[in-house]
């Protein structure tokens, strides 16, 4: 049987992964004090994503799933990033 | 006498349980997704109304309401650590304190819209259709995304609290835990779409 064969995290690696999250909050709330535009959008996301990338193969255990199951989520973020694309071409052009 | 043994297959599946639960998992990242587009689409459209009424809202709080989910998103990963390692009295303790977050979290909630909702900014108050197009947009967007964000947590809590009986009846235990990961996964959805959330909303300015 292909049950219970899922990875255990251990305690001390989720409590590091929180730490790391906690730092990253941090740090985005000090980078988006400073008003500097564009550059601060940019610098939220990615760092948004970073942290959305950790509880995802962390917390979530994509980190130990199968590669289907780890293609099918880049899949869902790939579309999404291209309706995202696909609406500012057509808003940028109409 | 011969002796008949009879095989019992059990009808159960974990590896489909955890596809359909992530399946589902896709529809609310699209959900939000598509919100979040919405958000984008007219912040751009309306930079300095979205920048002004961005303002109204306390860092603060939100700042706390990250780090509570983020926190309660690390013990319900830890319960389900516990439970593999057949711990069930450790696993209560943290599905236990995972809802007791979660009730933080939307106390927290409680203060932060009934001070808006005091200055008369909610939807369908008299105030709203004065403001103009882009602070009415930024505030109607940030009641129905955290709205939705909110009901998430509650359905979220619900999941949890059936996942905390089961633990306690055992039937969830460290050979059948499906029902407790999938409850976690959706507990850290909701964590996930609060990261996205507090940054577009409460920080970009």
């Amino acid at each position: 049987m292909a049950n219970n064969t899922t990875h255990t995290t251990e305690y001390r690696v989720l409590a590091k992964v929180l730490l790391v999250l906690m730092f990253l909050t941090f740090l985005t709330i000090s980078i988006t004090s400073f008003h500097l535009g564009a550059f601060t959008v940019t610098a939220a996301l990615l760092i948004a994503g970073l942290k959305g990338f950790l509880v995802l193969s962390n917390f979530m255990h994509l980190k130990y799933e199968s590669l289907l199951l780890r293609i099918l989520v880049g899949m869902v973020f790939v579309l999404f990033a291209v309706i995202v694309l696909i609406t500012f071409i057509d808003y940028a052009y109409r | 006498m011969s002796e008949k043994v009879i095989h019992v297959e059990e009808h159960r599946d974990d590896e489909a349980s955890k596809l359909g639960m992530w399946l589902f998992i896709f529809t609310e990242l699209l959900l939000f997704g598509g919100l979040f587009l919405v958000y984008s689409i007219f912040r751009a459209e309306y930079p300095t109304a979205f920048h002004q009424s961005s303002l109204e809202l306390s860092v603060t709080i939100g700042a706390i309401n990250t780090i509570v989910l983020l926190f309660s998103s690390m013990t319900i990963a830890m319960a389900l650590t516990a439970i593999q390692k057949n711990d069930p009295k450790r696993a209560l303790v943290f599905i236990g304190i995972t809802l007791f977050c979660a009730v933080a979290f939307l106390v927290n909630k409680y203060f932060e819209w009934g001070h808006k909702i005091e200055h008369g900014l909610y939807p369908g108050s008299t105030l709203m259709p004065f403001l103009d197009r882009g602070h009415l947009l930024y505030f109607s967007l940030y009641f129905f995304m955290t709205g939705l964000h909110a009901l998430h947590i509650i359905i979220g809590m619900t999941l949890l609290i059936v996942c905390y009986f089961k633990v306690k009846s055992k039937n969830i235990n460290s050979k059948d835990y499906v029902l407790l990961e999938n409850g976690a996964l959706y507990w850290h959805l909701v964590d996930l779409i609060w990261i996205f959330l507090f940054p577009l909303m409460y920080l970009i300015t």
